[in-house]
């Protein structure tokens, strides 16, 4: 019982993580813009695919598609920003709405167009095999992503708190006016910012392709994911972001044992509601940007 | 250094500051003095890149302000402590000082212009890896003018610095600005603390309904009657 039990926490663990590294991408861009981007997991059905494609046509393994997959995100986040978040920010939520979702749209038609409704995987020789631990079984493309994800998390950390760039998001997500007396390039950052959220999205798309099928309608799975994990973060906390995704992966894991795998979303929505009674701010407030 | 001629500024219909001349000469504390509402801060916003004036110049050093972001007339010394303070509230004292250094040219003397921060505001120095919104209001506004400092101004412009602040916390405040202009820094000081402001600055302007009405050496000014009744209530 107590290996069981040891099992699914480091089932939990590892599957959360997954979903933290997605849900920092997207509590990013909405820290410093105020924008909700209901794209995300479109994005990452993008990545996955990116990965899976350069899996199949060059033979590149899920980790070395890492390093095409993010440089290219990161230009398409820079990109997703100029073309369509920029004119939006002074328009009103609803056409902001209106704009991430029809992208959304777009790109998951787009997807079922041009790479059909098959489900579709990244082979690695290693995709079945697992690290016993003590008798605990880690299964190594769930080890690498959890990796990844940490990796990824002490980078961000470092790279908010240490760097000029790293303080000026931060400064422009609690006072954008203040920040450009500061003479912080507010555009620039903003273009920035949505560059790094979507690499996050490149990552988790490429860890994530040796894990799950990729099919056009994916995202719409990991997206709802990555949207109760920065709510119950805290919107716009990176670290709640990190911790909320650990716990609905923790949760996931738990229900599916004892109550029944189907359940799981029920159960951690219930999690989700029980939290936000008793902390309608998230489980970390706000430190990215100011209440209010 | 700082020549603002005709200015007009409009939001939407309305004209907010109209054939606005102003000169600010180098080296010294000019006031800005004036009631709520007659255009202060929407002046010195649009000397630092804020608001686009719909007719008129500024000129800093030869250069045209107008046309500017305000991020790029940052880099070109003219920097701005806001109303209000406007800190990074959840940022530490020590962050919102290395914001101020954010400038490639500040950049490089960050150490030093740390240093020259903490020598002028002692206080500061105790108080570095404190939360930035828990601090007491006159303990903000040092903050407030040491992020200013850390950009490393020629033009530093003080929005109503001793708003909200204790009297001793004012003196303190002002005693620093006097400082900052010993070391050649021109400061440009927007007010409503009349009294005090006119006895220490060199010269100072009156705004009112959006165009400077009145100008003179601060002493000069302490003296004239309409600035006497409508500022100082004597």
């Amino acid at each position: 019982m107590f290996t069981q039990l040891l099992q699914l926490t480091a089932n939990g663990l590892l599957l959360g993580a997954i979903y933290a590294l997605n849900a920092m991408g997207l509590t990013l861009i909405f820290g410093v813009m105020e924008i909700i981007n209901f794209a995300h997991g479109e994005f990452l059905m993008l990545a996955m695919y990116g990965a899976f494609f350069l899996n199949v046509w060059m033979g590149m393994g899920p980790y070395v598609a890492i390093v095409v997959v993010v440089p290219l995100f990161f230009v398409l986040g820079v990109a997703f920003q100029r073309l369509m978040i920029q004119p939006l920010l002074d328009s009103q939520e609803i056409a902001q709405i209106f704009a991430t979702v029809g992208l959304s749209i777009v790109l998951s038609n787009g997807a079922l167009f041009f790479f059909s409704a098959d489900y579709q995987m990244v082979r690695t020789d290693y995709s079945l095999e697992s690290l016993d631990l003590f008798g605990v079984y880690l299964g190594y493309t769930r080890i690498f992503a959890f990796a990844a994800v940490c990796m990824v998390a002490l980078g961000l950390y470092l790279f908010m708190k240490r760097t000029y760039m790293g303080r000026a998001i931060r400064a422009t997500a609690q006072d954008r006016r203040a920040a450009a007396l500061m003479g912080v390039n507010v555009r620039r950052v903003y273009m920035i910012t949505t560059g790094l959220g979507l690499a996050c999205v490149g990552i988790t798309g490429s860890v994530l392709s040796p894990i799950f099928s990729v099919f056009p309608s994916v995202g719409t799975q990991f997206g709802l994911i990555a949207f109760v994990v920065v709510v119950l973060g805290g919107m716009g906390n990176l670290a709640g972001a990190f911790f909320g995704g650990l716990i609905i992966g923790l949760v996931e894991a738990y229900s599916g044992f004892f109550l029944d795998p189907a359940l799981k979303t029920v159960v951690y929505f219930v999690v989700f509601i029980l939290i936000l009674l008793v902390k309608p701010s998230g489980l970390f407030g706000s430190t990215v940007r100011e209440n209010g | 250094m700082l020549e603002v001629s005709s200015l007009e500024v409009c939001y939407g219909d309305l004209v907010a500051l109209s054939g606005l001349n102003l000169h600010v000469e180098q080296g010294r504390i000019v006031a800005l003095l004036g009631s709520n509402g007659v255009g202060k801060t929407t002046l010195i916003n649009t000397i630092c890149g804020l608001f686009k004036p719909t007719k008129g110049s500024i000129v800093y050093q030869g250069t045209h302000l107008e046309r500017e972001p305000a991020h790029r007339v940052v880099e070109l010394g003219v920097v701005q402590v806001p109303e209000g303070r406007k800190l990074f509230p959840q940022m530490t004292v020590l962050e919102n000082l290395q914001m101020g250094a954010y400038p490639p040219r500040a950049r490089e003397l960050a150490e030093e212009s740390l240093d020259f921060v903490f020598g002028l505001l002692p206080r500061l120095k105790e108080r570095t890896n404190q939360i930035a919104g828990t601090l007491s209001g006159g303990e903000q506004q040092m903050v407030a003018l040491g992020r200013g400092l850390m950009a490393r101004p020629r033009l530093l412009i003080l929005d109503e610095p001793s708003l909200g602040l204790a009297p001793l916390v004012v003196q303190t405040i002002f005693e620093t600005v006097r400082q900052v202009k010993e070391t050649g820094i021109t400061v440009l000081l927007v007010e409503q603390n009349v009294r005090q402001v006119l006895s220490f600055c060199d010269r100072a302007f009156v705004l009112e309904n959006g165009c400077i009405t009145l100008g003179g050496q601060g002493l000069e000014l302490l003296d004239n009657p309409h600035v006497r009744e409508a500022y100082l209530g004597m």
